[in-house]
């Protein structure tokens, strides 16, 4: 089935089964091995991306469902010579270890800011009619549909809160 | 072969003039992990398009294949081939070895039409997609016949074994001591079958050329990779070139090949087109290796004032019928705690599920669930601070061998974290500290564990423009080997990290036991610097012997190494002047490393303190880490940010073991009823709260030339005892049954009235 | 996962009527459920009609002072609507308890009501099950049944309702609007929605075959407290051991049965002046355990009791 999706800005247009996944269309039809395969069945968000902003699982959507969405991948969040802060900020913080689930902790962190910002609630918001404070809490809650198995959870919550405080 | 007192010498690392050693660099690989661009087993590129393979997996516990239909997958879209028992190409037997120096023997895929486990591949299909080849996999029908097996390890405890080759230790007269001891505890604890829960699920990508086979798979040992599958293929080892350059965690699991090994080879040499396998979650959990569980019976006899006469510590486990394997979860007693009449061992149960086999930490990270609890109680019964208890056993040479210690900084451990966690605000007796309505409680644990020195292999090269490459057949599967290997070049070299290059997780490399039971740092660094030793070495040799050299004619005894430069006094050059004028191709040497002769002359262990603090919700029984901190004693320390990574990550996973983590099996039919992550429950963000870990300063000048030791099991080995002593601090419940679920304290929490 | 076709119709009526069209046909919305259960090849659908695009992600207030939730807006939006937040916070509670940011950003309003049990046996083909295979047995009737169903099960099927959300709207006492494959538009109360097993455990809902959920209907929030609880072995990305959602005097169990647990008994001792441990016991003192469910019992008798404390401070343990 035809689809064209944007993916990092780029339209890409596929000739695709209807069964493949977003995840696979990008990892096994547009080379974009970033994103990575973890449970396939998001239990683990090792998949995610953002779409249209959002972020989500990519290997519980399938391709043709986002004709024409813009995709955003890690490949498209920052390279190795124009690091994204959030990149940076893993890096110096060493918020990762075996790196496979990195890329989605990374895209997580971006869209969770963004749901952030807009004020979004989350489980541990007390107030729900106030304004959201992004404490550590707040962080580890947001993110925990991101396993790391690595455990570098204390590292990976120091360097969003890093990057979060430089978007304050 | 060498002793320790050569290493005890000063050397470029241990002087660490330019600082490198030590220092929390960013990993070597990070800006590849970063924006996705390390490419995994699955992922690496190769030569032609590639086929898509998948694996049917066995639906009984323990029987035999008496049929198996493949015609409807076979007519499926897209199919290139399906194989069954019946078709597979020929391997070399089961346990098979050609070549005497194999490190592993033959491992055959769909070898027979005996299942063993549940769970076991069956089938495999290939197609020209993943989708197609997944689809047709699901239209083999097999047919059993079923056979009775054994599944209920807890039902069948009265059938363990002493495990072969094996005897219990005794030292002295454990049960006439016991018998008189003025205080007692006899208490058994259980910690269930754990699994790895790699993020990366084993894969493998393979092609041919000619008669040799490139293969890139997830695995944490080169070198049994490569034999395994040559022997399963009857080839030479030669012909097989395998590569694991990035690996998405491995904890042990990934110590062994698996079946997508050698279909993707056989696969992709029957097709003529690479080929790319991968196991699915579901499969990661039932068709590879788990931590089996074990029950652990201790007995503690000890006087009023807490020193201990007499200690047991009896462990039974389990593995499957097929794959011997024992979980030593008693060993690490032997050199814990003194006590004059001692009765340790180990008994195993034959069973048929799933292969048990070792997962980080084997042994101690269950084993220590239950000593460091029993202490817990122990301390409790006595009135003693569970810290001071353990003060009060601390032994001056090994407890069993009377070897004397390398170096032992349990005491300074448990003191120092005791300060810096304010151990002083826990209140000794359980359940009074309110906070709405949670019970908050504190708890602490000793850790142990071993520290090994495995023979391995480096080279290293230096090319014209000062470029110096280290190569070892080695991995990294996310410890930070690529990072501390890049120190260990930079530092003994004397040049800045951004003139080094590491190169590891290749079979043509120079060889190295692999990533496991936290030898790796030492074995494969003592390997490195070793080579990096003789390069300096070389390059003494060819900047004196050279008439162009400033250094020409002098003595090697005060050649100097820094700043990128070669140096005697004040005669100097660039590594890149002397290398391109004197050697234009380059110079490579090797260095290796074996064990010292006199090495186990030493009891060597690293150790640690743990300390948490959690909450108790006395509605629902649910219990939440509030603060948890580490404090640990393993060698000179060769990077400060991977290193803590390394022991913070131990940590979490002893949160894990402690609160949520088990998979349970169905005794009806042997398969592991959680095999998924949505089953399986390994700790998230939100449950680590409050969560840091500090090294004291050490050098251990007994475990290799570098006084460095592992820390990548360190971490976890009595972390679970120290949450769950928190529970029962918290709330005065106290359970031997991991993981500590919301329904066994909620039990506990009514039993008392709560 | 089997072979499908796949459209993306733009308008509620061309999504019904392909629906209706094809044998074997499902709606698509979120797909985090249908998706997973694809891939397992436990659901096989052979053609998928897309709705996430019809025009159905809207909330708007209705003339009786409620929300009409358009059923393709995602949890998140749902959760995050100011409205929803400062009128019926127990619904947003009840979403942010749920899965994890990324998935309630694809989960739906009409997809969330209709995801299938978390039962494991459900979820492994290789085992007996009467929702997959009606008439194979229940495994988990005497198997490893921790999650199961403490009230309204059957002898066929002891497994639960996985949402959160659901369990919110139950003691808000929302409804549904639905289009039918004839074109016809209904409603329902969610309460009415989901069946309890009985002989029939594969026939989860009350729809008719073709029949889409349109919109949530959110009648104005009763007076009183609302508060969201939920118990589970890890802090977040799990699902519920036992859920309870207090609305005032109204209130529902999740994760307890087939379906979101109206709790009329308690709310009827609540109406005739129980204490807040006397009303949740109302309830569960009809509650039955099959082994290993029945801390179950305990755990929501004491969930409801709290959560009715929370609710109305005022009101007597």
């Amino acid at each position: 089935m035809k689809t064209t999706i944007t993916v990092n800005g780029q339209a890409r247009s596929l000739d695709l089964d209807t069964r493949t996944s977003l995840l696979d269309a990008l990892r096994e039809h547009l080379n974009l091995k970033g994103t990575k395969k973890g449970c396939d069945h998001g239990q683990c968000g090792a998949c995610t991306v953002l779409v249209n902003g959002e972020r989500i699982n990519s290997c519980l959507s399938l391709a043709v469902m986002h004709d024409g969405h813009e995709v955003t991948t890690i490949e498209g969040i920052g390279g190795e010579d124009s690091l994204h802060p959030m990149q940076q900020a893993f890096l110096t913080q060493d918020a990762f270890q075996c790196g496979y689930c990195t890329p989605g902790q990374i895209c997580s962190a971006v869209g969770m800011l963004k749901e952030a910002a807009e004020n979004w609630p989350s489980w541990v918001t007390d107030d729900l009619d106030g304004a959201v404070a992004l404490s550590d809490s707040e962080i580890r809650e947001r993110m925990s549909g991101n396993i790391c198995r690595c455990s570098a959870y204390p590292q990976i919550i120091a360097a969003i809160r890093d990057v979060a405080g430089e978007v304050a | 072969m060498s002793s320790v007192k050569d290493w005890a010498a000063p050397n470029p690392v241990t002087e660490n003039r330019s600082g490198i050693i030590g220092k929390g660099v960013d990993r070597y690989e990070g800006k590849l992990k970063v924006t996705g661009t390390a490419a995994y087993a699955y992922e690496v590129e190769p030569p032609s398009a590639p086929a898509y393979g998948y694996l049917l997996a066995a639906t009984i516990a323990k029987g035999r294949i008496t049929a198996i239909d493949t015609a409807a997958a076979e007519a499926s879209p897209g199919v290139k081939l399906v194989w069954t028992h019946l078709n597979v190409p020929r391997q070399a037997r089961r346990g098979e070895r050609i070549n005497p120096r194999s490190q592993r023997p033959s491992n055959p895929a769909l070898a027979g039409d005996r299942i063993e486990f549940f769970g076991q591949p069956v089938a495999f299909v290939a197609a020209d997609t993943w989708e197609n080849a997944r689809a047709a996999a699901n239209l083999i029908a097999v047919t059993y016949a079923a056979e009775p097996a054994v599944l209920d390890f807890r039902a069948s405890l009265d059938q363990a074994e002493m495990p072969q080759g094996e005897e219990d230790v005794l030292i002295g007269d454990f049960e006439g001591a016991y018998a008189k001891a003025p205080a007692q505890i006899d208490e058994t604890y259980f910690s269930p079958l754990q699994n790895h829960v790699q993020m990366e699920p084993c894969a493998t990508t393979a092609w041919w050329e000619g008669d040799k086979v490139t293969v890139h798979t997830s695995i944490q040992m080169v070198k049994g990779g490569q034999h395994s599958l040559a022997e399963t293929l009857a080839i030479p080892s030669e012909k097989v070139h395998l590569l694991t350059r990035y690996i998405g965690g491995g904890f042990g699991g990934k110590g062994q090949a698996y079946d997508d090994l050698v279909l993707a080879a056989l696969g992709a040499q029957a097709l003529g087109q690479p080929l790319k396998l991968s196991y699915t979650r579901q499969q990661m959990f039932q068709a590879t290796i788990h931590r089996p569980a074990v029950s652990m019976r201790v007995r503690l006899g000890a006087e009023p004032d807490g020193r201990l006469n007499a200690f047991a510590v009896e462990a039974i486990t389990h593995c499957a019928r097929s794959a011997p394997f024992v979980e030593h979860a008693a060993n690490f007693s032997r050199n814990l705690y003194a006590a004059p009449n001692r009765l340790t061992g180990h008994r195993l149960v034959k069973m048929d599920i799933p292969h048990a086999g070792p997962m980080r930490a084997p042994g101690e990270a269950p084993g220590m669930l239950s000593l460091e609890c029993a202490m817990d109680e122990l301390a409790e019964k006595l009135g003693i601070d569970p810290i001071e208890l353990r003060l009060r056993n601390e032994p001056d040479v090994d407890p069993e061998t009377g070897k004397p210690f390398s170096i032992r900084q349990l005491t300074e451990c448990l003191n120092t974290g005791a300060q810096r966690f304010g151990w002083s605000r826990r209140n000794p007796k359980p359940g009074q500290v309110r906070d709405g309505r949670w019970l908050v409680g504190m708890g602490m644990a000793a850790a142990i564990r071993g520290n090994f020195l495995l023979p391995a292999k480096a080279g290293v090269r230096i090319d014209g423009t000062g470029i110096i490459t280290l190569r070892q057949g080695m991995t990294d599967i996310g410890t930070g080997t690529y990072t501390i290997l890049a120190q260990i070049t930079a530092e003994t070299m004397g040049v800045t990290m951004d003139q080094v290059k590491i190169e590891l997780g290749d079979s043509e490399f120079p060889p190295a036991p692999g990533s496991g039971g936290q030898f790796g740092a030492a074995t494969a660094g003592s390997a490195a610097f070793e080579a990096n030793m003789n390069l300096r070495k070389a390059l003494a040799e060819l900047a004196i012997g050279d008439p162009n050299s400033p250094l020409y004619g002098g003595d090697p005894t005060y050649v100097t190494f820094g700043n990128g430069n070669i140096a005697i006094e004040n005669r100097s050059e660039s590594l890149a002047t002397l290398v391109s004028r004197a050697a234009p191709e380059g110079v490579y040497v090797e260095g290796a490393i074996s064990p010292a002769a006199d090495a186990r002359d030493y009891s060597q262990h690293t150790y640690g303190g743990h300390f948490a603090e959690v909450g108790v919700d006395t509605v629902t029984g649910e219990v939440r880490m509030r603060k948890m901190f580490g404090v640990f004693a393993a060698g000179r320390i060769l990077n400060a940010k991977t290193a803590k990574s390394q022991v913070t990550g131990g940590m979490i996973w002893g949160v894990g073991a402690a609160l949520t983590e088990g998979n349970v099996v169905d005794n009806r039919y042997g398969s592991f009823i959680n095999q998924d992550m949505a089953g399986y429950l390994v700790p998230t963000h939100a449950d680590i709260v409050d969560l840091d870990a500090i090294f004291l300063e050490e050098a251990d000048d007994k475990a290799n030339p570098m006084g460095i030791k592992g820390v990548g099991e360190l971490g976890i080995c009595g972390a679970g005892a120290a949450v769950a002593n928190a529970i029962y601090n918290a709330c005065g419940v106290r359970l031997r049954d991991f993981p500590m679920t919301p329904d066994k304290v909620l039990e506990g929490l009514m039993a008392k009235g709560l | 996962m089997r072979p499908f076709t796949y459209e993306r119709p733009t308008d509620v009526a061309a999504a019904v009527k392909a629906v209706a069209a094809t044998p074997g046909a499902k709606f698509l919305a979120g797909g985090t459920n249908l998706l997973d259960l694809m891939k397992l090849d436990i659901e096989q659908p052979t053609h998928l009609v897309d709705v996430n695009r019809l025009p159905l992600a809207g909330i708007e207030d209705t003339p009786q002072g409620g929300l009409r939730i358009g059923s393709m807006v995602t949890n998140s939006h749902l959760a995050a609507d100011a409205r929803v937040r400062s009128r019926y916070s127990v619904l947003t509670q009840a979403i942010v308890s749920g899965g994890s940011g990324q998935l309630r950003n694809k989960a739906t309003a009409g997809g969330n009501l209709l995801q299938r049990t978390r039962c494991a046996y459900f979820y492994d083909p290789s085992k007996p099950c009467n929702k997959r295979h009606p008439g194979s047995g229940c495994s988990a009737m005497e198997g490893l049944n921790r999650n199961s169903a403490i009230f309204g099960a059957s002898d066929a099927c002891i497994a639960t309702h996985p949402s959160d959300m659901a369990v919110a709207l139950t003691a808000l006492g929302a409804g549904v609007e639905t289009m039918t494959a004839d074109g016809a538009t209904r409603s329902l109360a969610v309460a009415d929605l989901h069946r309890l097993p009985g002989d029939t455990p594969h026939l989860e809902t009350n729809l008719a075959a073709g029949e889409l959920i349109t919109a949530v209907i959110l009648p104005p929030a009763p007076p009183g407290g609302q508060v969201y609880r939920k118990a589970r072995d890890r802090a977040s990305y799990a699902g519920g051991l036992a859920s309870v959602a207090v609305v005032g005097n109204q209130v529902a169990f999740g994760a307890v049965a087939h379906k979101p647990w109206r709790a009329e008994k308690t709310e009827a001792a609540l109406a005739g002046g129980a204490s807040a441990v006397e009303a949740a016991h109302a309830e569960l003192a009809g509650a039955q355990d099959n082994g290993k469910n029945g801390f179950k019992i305990a755990l929501v008798a004491r969930m409801t009791a709290d959560a009715l404390g929370q609710a109305s401070p005022g009101r007597g343990a």
